[in-house]
């Protein structure tokens, strides 16, 4: 190219976004594995001192952190499972022709376009709730006894409602790249006296295999780090059943001012958020290459 | 599965699609349904659906109660500001990473993607500590700061992908006409580069709509974009649905039809191009 030959104009160009995300990276990072090592609270300013792995010992041995591990793992694996499984079949019936059909396919992918804090305080009070929401309503009408939501499986209604957000991005997705599929080798394969279940399994769902490991790498980035959904609705309780890791850390920081913990609780998600990252990334490695 | 579509068979796909789009864009009709009835109304059973007295006191009233405007003034300011300054930031470099690249490009692309995996609560007492040591806690411009940075590797992805896809050889071919170095920029490059920026523009700007963690964490009244005004009516005094319902349709309005317009660049640019 010759408008910005030199190879020192393309560095040059690149070097503001570089570096900022360099400082933005390190900076925080370094200070809080420095933070880690320190026994330092807000409420009492001036006492840091350098107290060793104890943080480390205090999140991990904490009753919660098991609790807010598994709670994790089991919110990124429901939705997950949710999105990926309802994505794959909302978007073969979007791709069917039917009258609508553009209209059906707006009404479906909305929901990913409500901010976390409006979709949480809809789902909590006007549906879930357990006297006015419309669950209730409609469980009286079948006679039956309405559910407590929120309080008697927190941990499931949140994956509900952080579902609904994630299954639109799965069907958009998965549809973009079925629409992708060339329908001559569907043909062949249904001349060669292929049924659908045997088409879908043999060729619609390899052709998915990039967009679906997509979908997995990205949900489980954004679903990792869940937040507000768990703030507005059940604060992380009843007790600890809704708390994640990354609400635990942050009951410790803002709202016990525990720096020295929150931080430790901050590398400690940050080598688990690695570790997936790696599994992930080799997983979609192979899938991203060609 | 036959692909030449009968009429029972359509209207069958129509009845199942239509009852899906519906029970899964339901809540959010339900929502604005709400925002237009009576406190009391709102909270009735059995509930209404479309036969009650039509008012828009919530509307108003979310506005005089709460400042709705300023909130949304916020979050106008942080979604667009934070992604001018990303576009600022990132469209000299993905320009260089796309028409330029040396060796290390692809590794310095995927070292951005990682920043992404970063998780928040990482870095959540550090960002905290240094914004009110610099008295930036609540103001927007800590925000914008904030929010150009979580989304600039996404800015950056999206923005090489579309610009790999233009040709260096119509450059090339442009200069051979005769074209001034301004004349390539303006009439050549500028056309094809335009829809790409445009669209990476608009999905940021839904990304920082939304954005509920660091808006939540690092304000508190004065600089609370939407995201956080409406996490204010979770207090549990008082049921304010009809309320909540009305800020809630405003909040998500814009938004929404901002996400219908651009569904083919939210796959594109979510996905880090690997997907189109």
């Amino acid at each position: 190219m010759a408008t910005l030959h030199t190879k020192a104009a393309a560095r040059a160009m690149m070097s503001p976004a570089v570096i900022l995300l360099l400082i933005w990276m390190a900076v925080p990072l370094a200070m809080t594995l420095y933070f880690s090592f320190l026994r330092y609270n807000l409420l009492m300013p001036g006492m840091e001192e350098y107290t060793g792995f104890l943080n480390y010992e205090f999140f991990l041995t904490d009753p919660a952190f098991p609790i807010a591990l598994a709670n994790t793992l089991m919110l990124v694996g429901g939705v997950l499972l949710i999105t990926v499984v309802g994505g794959v079949f909302l978007a073969i019936l979007l791709d069917q022709p039917f009258w609508g059909q553009g209209i059906v396919r707006l009404l479906a992918i909305a929901p990913f376009f409500v901010m976390p804090t409006v979709s949480a305080l809809v789902w909590k009070n006007m549906l879930m709730h357990p006297v006015n929401g419309l669950f209730a309503w409609i469980a009286r009408s079948f006679g039956a006894e309405p559910v407590d939501w929120l309080s008697s499986m927190p941990l499931f209604s949140i994956i509900i409602i952080v579902a609904w957000a994630w299954l639109p991005f799965a069907t958009l997705i998965i549809l973009t790249a079925l629409q992708s599929l060339d329908s001559d080798q569907k043909e062949a394969a249904e001349m060669d006296g292929a049924g659908p279940v045997s088409i879908f399994l043999h060729i619609t769902l390899p052709h998915l295999a990039r967009a679906l490991t997509v979908v997995i790498l990205i949900e489980t980035i954004f679903l990792l780090s869940v937040f507000a959904e768990i703030l507005v609705t059940t604060s992380g309780g009843p007790g600890n059943a809704s708390t994640n890791i990354a609400y635990l850390i942050y009951t410790q920081a803002l709202l016990q001012f525990d720096v020295g913990t929150a931080s430790a609780g901050g590398v400690v998600a940050v080598i688990l958020a690695n570790i997936v990252a790696i599994f992930l990334i080799r997983m979609i490695g192979k899938n991203l290459e060609t | 599965m036959s692909r030449t579509a009968t009429p029972q068979r359509k209207a069958l796909f129509t009845l199942i699609g239509w009852t899906i789009g519906l029970v899964l864009f339901f809540p959010i009709l339900w929502t604005i349904l709400t925002s237009f009835k009576t406190e009391v109304e709102a909270v009735t059973t059995p509930p209404t659906f479309f036969f009650f007295d039509w008012t828009f006191e919530n509307y108003l009233a979310v506005q005089e109660r709460s400042n709705y405007f300023l909130h949304a003034m916020n979050s106008v300011i942080i979604s667009v500001g934070s992604t001018a300054l990303g576009l600022l930031i990132a469209v000299p470099a993905a320009w260089a990473m796309a028409f330029s690249p040396t060796k290390r490009t692809k590794d310095i692309l995927m070292w951005m993607l990682s920043t992404k995996m970063l998780p928040p609560v990482g870095v959540l007492v550090p960002i905290y500590l240094i914004a009110r040591d610099w008295g930036v806690l609540d103001t927007r411009i800590a925000l914008v700061v904030v929010l150009m940075m979580i989304n600039l590797p996404i800015i950056v992805w999206m923005l090489y992908t579309y610009f790999k896809e233009i040709p260096g050889d119509i450059l090339e071919a442009a200069r051979m006409d005769g074209a001034s170095l301004r004349q390539e920029i303006v009439s050549v490059l500028a056309p094809m580069a335009v829809p790409g920026i445009a669209s990476t523009l608009l999905l940021n700007i839904i990304l920082a709509w939304n954005e509920a963690f660091w808006t939540l964490n690092l304000t508190a009244a004065k600089a609370a974009p939407l995201t956080a005004f409406i996490a204010s009516y979770s207090s549990p005094e008082g049921l304010f649905w009809a309320k909540l319902s009305a800020a809630s349709t405003m909040a998500i309005a814009p938004i929404l039809v901002m996400g219908w317009f651009s569904q083919k660049q939210l796959v594109r640019g979510l996905t880090f191009g690997a997907v189109k």
